[in-house]
């Protein structure tokens, strides 16, 4: 991948970004952002690949805790969301819809 | 297909489910499914990356993974809704250190093999520091929202950071300019540590929301960073779709504040503004109220609003206000919730918060909704919540927090503080709401005051 490949990405993303996350209600504010965290673990991949490549020692260590961290962020991350949004979503599936209103 | 081309591809589907997956995340019938998309991208990301060929032993990583999920599983399970906030700057901070780990990791090995061109030290650079400052930032915020210790201010602390900038610049000069050199590379990691400590140590606990806002933006930029050290489109695209979403979140909250993120980072809020001195504020002029005078005003009340801030979660009410809004609802009386966007200490701290009390988030007004109907409400209930119901945020323009939105719970019959005493908040400016005629002072600990409120309404 050339620099001007990679910098392509960078800015139709950033921009991608910033439009994705318009006018989210307050009530979807420590979700989105624990899940977004959750998302920025992809490092992971990174991480696994140091591990992995049996350069030396050093860089397999690095590597290692850089994966054990990761790995955290990712596997914590995504479950808290889970959690948060099942209680979240708990209680208005047990509300009936009102007069007028389409049940879902 | 080759391998490469099949990982190559597997990315691409891991990068559009990410989208995806945090679109979903917006709203709040599509959220559950948005979170199951981002961990299936994740999950298809990490699949094809044991592809990879530059991947010889797999013992190290694959312990490395099960530690992790253990850790991670256990954390997020074990975690009490009241300690999130500390939860996510945790997690922030250990995705800031492994990038600053893949890092370093990657400018040894092709410092080894004399392959490191400016390219790919520049981003190694950028994404040592940002993760450093990340990792360390999180932590400190981790410190002060557990309160572990006393990490504040001190003299001297702007000299510290500035010279700290500057070792952080030369560093990363240096790295760039000697690749082979590892010297360097551990300076800069030092330098950006110390960094992010002295850049959150000042900050105190009302701007927290931007904070964590703001380390969640830097550990998506530090992975993208890292994306342009390996080379790896997964990692650019993801990074900075969570470094510009974050971003947008920081806004939302220096907005709510009526601050820039300049201010928050690196000024004080006293530097602007003159608070007026409290006794002229509050005189005598401060009616105290007991919980059976609450509960009779209560009984009488069509439409009653709770205003819940930071005391709320310290004195773990959720639950005790979840009693007072079922008991109230039972005699026919109608209740919401407003929440100020900075209320607590996260971004949506206090929806969790009352999510766990099993409170229907559809009762939870945001600022524009609720603010029109308060002149409608005969009681407005105040608990833990102070400079986001300061009237003078409105009135007095030479006020510290001048023009910053708040709650207009002053247009509201009647207003109940429930408060240990009349100190001030974090902006350190007295309250006018306190001594207002339709005030009505209910001193004490937030959760034994509702329970008492929800006793003598049972009783009365």
């Amino acid at each position: 991948m050339t620099l001007l490949v990679a910098l392509t990405l960078f800015v139709l993303a950033v921009f991608l970004g910033l439009e994705l996350i318009t006018k989210v209600p307050a009530t979807l504010h420590t979700p989105l952002m624990s899940g977004s965290n959750a998302v920025s673990g992809i490092t992971l991949i990174g991480a696994m690949v140091s591990a992995g490549t049996d350069h030396s020692a050093l860089t397999t260590w690095l590597g290692f805790v850089a994966v054990v961290l990761a790995t955290v962020n990712v596997v914590g991350g995504f479950l808290v969301t889970g959690r948060m949004l099942a209680m979240f979503s708990a209680r208005s599936t047990k509300r009936r819809p009102s007069v007028g209103e389409e049940p879902s | 297909m080759s391998r490469l081309d099949l990982v190559a591809a597997a990315y691409l589907v891991a990068a559009v489910l990410f989208v995806l997956g945090l679109k979903s995340l917006g709203r709040p019938r599509t959220a559950p499914r948005g979170n199951l998309l981002g961990a299936s991208g994740m999950l298809v990301a990490v699949l094809a990356t044991l592809l990879d060929r530059s991947i010889v032993d797999f013992r190290v990583l694959l312990a490395g993974l099960v530690v992790g999920s253990a850790i991670g599983m256990v954390l997020a399970v074990k975690v009490r809704m009241t300690a999130m906030p500390q939860l996510v700057a945790l997690f922030n901070g250990f995705g800031g250190g492994a990038s600053v780990l893949v890092a370093t990791a990657s400018l040894v090995e092709v410092g080894d093999q004399g392959l490191v061109d400016d390219q790919f030290a520049v981003a190694a650079a950028l994404t040592a520091l940002i993760g450093a400052v990340t990792l360390t930032g999180s932590m400190v915020a981790f410190t002060k929202l557990q309160e572990i210790g006393s990490l504040r201010s001190f003299p001297g602390l702007a000299v510290l950071r500035a010279t700290m900038a500057i070792v952080a610049v030369v560093a990363s000069v240096m790295v760039v300019a000697r690749p082979g050199d590892q010297g360097w590379m551990w300076a800069l990691v030092a330098a950006g540590a110390l960094l992010g400590v002295f850049g959150t140590i000042a900050i105190g606990g009302a701007d927290m929301p931007v904070v964590i806002a703001l380390l969640n933006s830097c550990s998506g930029v530090a992975a993208s960073t890292a994306g342009f050290v390996l080379d790896n489109s997964l990692l650019i695209i993801a990074g900075s779709l969570v470094g510009a979403s974050g971003l947008v979140l920081t806004q939302i909250m220096c907005r709510s504040m009526n601050r820039s993120l300049f201010d928050v980072v690196f000024g004080s809020l006293a530097a602007s503004g003159v608070a007026p001195d409290a006794s002229d504020v509050y005189g005598d002029r401060v009616t105290s109220t007991s919980a059976e005078e609450v509960a009779m005003l209560l009984e009488v009340a069509e439409r009653v609003a709770i205003v819940p801030g930071y005391g709320l979660a310290v004195a773990q009410a959720q639950h005790a206000v979840r009693d007072l809004m079922r008991t109230l609802n039972d005699s026919g009386v109608e209740v919401v919730f407003g929440i100020h966007p900075v209320a607590g200490r996260m971004p949506g701290h206090m929806n969790v918060l009352l999510a766990e009390a099993e409170i229907d988030y559809e009762r939870l007004l945001d600022m524009d909704q609720i603010n029109p109907t308060f002149a409608q409400t005969d009681v407005t209930i105040v608990i833990g919540a102070n400079d986001v119901v300061n009237p003078s945020a409105r009135t007095d323009p030479d006020s510290p927090i001048a023009g910053m939105p708040i709650l207009d719970v002053d247009e509201s019959r009647t207003v109940v503080v429930v408060k240990r005493s009349l100190s001030p908040g974090f902006a350190g400016v007295p309250n006018p709401l306190f001594a207002a005629d339709g005030t009505l002072m209910l001193f004490g600990d937030g959760k034994d005051a509702v329970l008492d409120v929800v006793a003598a309404l049972l009783n009365g």
